[in-house]
């Protein structure tokens, strides 16, 4: 018998095993799947969570619906890989493998930024990242009378890079419900020359800021937050004050990678972008949030490199030579408030532009602009990645790599 | 499009980024950094062949990056090249305008 290792039962790790279970031979091979916790989190949710869209128990499950039969699931936690013997050793045992697939992600790290977990963490200054961040902004929320708002964002790459904007948005929104706009000042800090992380993007849209009397602040590196006068300091002496302050920590991967000597500076592995196998070690796969290749941090990302990673175990079981066949394809929705989203599709090279989407001339969802349509696209997302995504069952009409169809290429992207 | 800097046409970006790293020289670096009222001090030098040499060998630039150069902190870095010194310096240096934008 051969062995398949998976580290991490998240997004990526869940669907590879859903993946492989039914291609793998099983009289040749033992797919594991090891992941410490039990519960899976659907991670778009946290960005509903503080406004109050979405209750607790729309977004997490017991990890262990998602693992199919015939994969052994190992609840522990991994000490380390040995990649020079084909070894992971975890807290009371070690794995050997043929193949491993990392897919260990990323997560915030506010110890990077001094002052972030000051005595004002958690009381005025929350992330929404995690469940228990996204939790008490929502109470911070529930009780809060107004003031400046100041939504931030630390350095890139982030998970989801539309979701800072995504929650300036809401507020905005949210706030006009409640009744209390005109209470709250709400300044967007990216350290970008833009809103949008894709320049086409900046151009098309920049007018909802306008639109939203959101304030912007633009090639802002942060230096230090300075709990006592309730300011965000850059490297430049730019000072910006808050009086709640919803920030994006720096995004790293996880410290098993770290301590294993196969990332980079952030603790992401280097990583093939177009065969998704690690530049060091031929039997060694990596997918989603824990790489480097220059891609967005999304769960549209790895689905489509779920579909070409899973060919290409294939192919290299059977010693074949990979496909390089990943674009950097993403999806993404992005909501812009009062029920309403845009739709942006893109990949490695092509920017996101105007169009339809999935069908040319069709729709029903318009790319670059917003619509309701879009919005419930959005919403019904969460039905589709339980009870689709995580299976590894195929989205109808779209495809892993970007089709041109339907796209109106009207922006000029800066090259 | 055709820029033409200190009396030399160079092909650049719509922005001012030099495309073709082999048509920049000290005078263009010189006369880019004046549009930017940058005086080149020898440390700048410094950091702009820094720069130069991590493009050459397909090292994404960053801020973070800059704190591992050994050639400058981040701190100096800001002092040196005001106002987004990513993007200043790398005008300057006539390589591509970091893509930290994903």
């Amino acid at each position: 018998m051969k062995n398949l290792v998976i580290l991490g039962a998240g997004t990526s790790g869940t669907m590879m095993a859903n993946h492989l279970v039914s291609k793998l031979p099983k009289k040749e091979w033992k797919i594991s799947i090891v992941d410490q916790y039990k519960t899976h989190y659907y991670q778009p949710g946290f960005l509903f969570l503080p406004f109050d869209t979405y209750t607790e128990d729309q977004v997490k499950k017991t990890g262990k619906k998602f693992i199919p039969k015939g994969v052994n699931y190992i609840q522990k936690k991994i000490e380390k890989i040995e990649a020079e013997n084909n070894q992971v050793i975890l807290e009371d045992e070690t794995l050997n493998y043929d193949i491993l697939i990392i897919a260990t992600g990323s997560k915030i790290a506010p110890e990077e930024t001094e002052g972030l977990l000051g005595p004002l963490w958690k009381k005025d200054i929350f992330d929404f990242y995690t469940f228990e961040g996204a939790l008490a902004l929502r109470n911070k929320l529930r009780e809060w009378e107004g003031g400046k708002l100041v939504v931030h964002l630390t350095e890139m790459p982030i998970k989801c890079p539309v979701a800072p904007l995504e929650f300036a948005f809401l507020a905005d929104s949210y706030f006009r419900e409640k009744g209390m706009r005109d209470k709250v000042e709400i300044t967007y800090v990216t350290p970008l020359s833009g809103a949008f992380t894709k320049p086409t993007c900046t151009k098309a849209l920049n007018y909802l800021l306008e639109e939203k009397g959101i304030n912007i602040e633009i090639d802002f590196a942060i230096e230090r937050v300075d709990n006592e006068n309730k300011k965000i300091i850059d490297y430049a002496e730019k000072e910006i004050p808050f009086d709640l302050l919803v920030t994006i920590p720096t995004n790293m991967g996880d410290e098993v990678i770290e301590r294993s000597g196969l990332g980079d500076d952030l603790n992401f592995v280097p990583t093939h972008k177009h065969t998704l196998q690690s530049v060091d070690h031929d039997n060694i796969f990596v997918i989603g949030d824990a790489t480097n290749v220059p891609a967005s941090k999304a769960g549209s990302v790895a689905h489509f490199e779920a579909e070409t990673l899973t060919d290409n175990i294939i192919l290299y079981t059977k010693g074949y030579k990979l496909k390089e066949e990943f674009d950097g394809h993403a999806n993404c929705f992005i909501e812009t408030g009062n029920n309403k989203a845009l739709l942006i599709d893109f990949n490695y090279d092509q920017e996101p532009v105007h169009g339809t989407f999935p069908f040319s001339k069709i729709g029903p969802l318009k790319l670059l602009k917003e619509s309701v349509f879009n919005h419930w696209g959005k919403l019904a997302f969460r039905w589709i990645y339980w009870n689709m995504l995580l299976k590894g069952i195929a989205i109808p009409f779209v495809s892993r790599n970007m089709s041109f169809k339907g796209k109106i290429f009207d922006i000029k992207a800066d090259k | 499009m055709d820029l033409n800097i200190a009396g030399i046409r160079v092909d650049a970006t719509e922005e001012g980024y030099l495309t073709d790293v082999s048509q920049w020289n000290k005078e263009i670096a010189i006369e880019i950094a004046k549009e930017h009222n940058i005086e080149l001090t020898d440390k700048h030098w410094e950091v702009i062949s820094w720069l130069q040499e991590q493009v050459k060998n397909d090292i994404a630039l960053s801020v973070r990056g800059i704190k591992k150069s050994g050639v400058i902190d981040i701190k100096e870095f800001y002092a040196l090249f005001p106002g987004g010194p990513l993007k200043v310096s790398t005008k300057i240096a006539g390589v591509p305008k970091p893509k930290s934008c994903i």
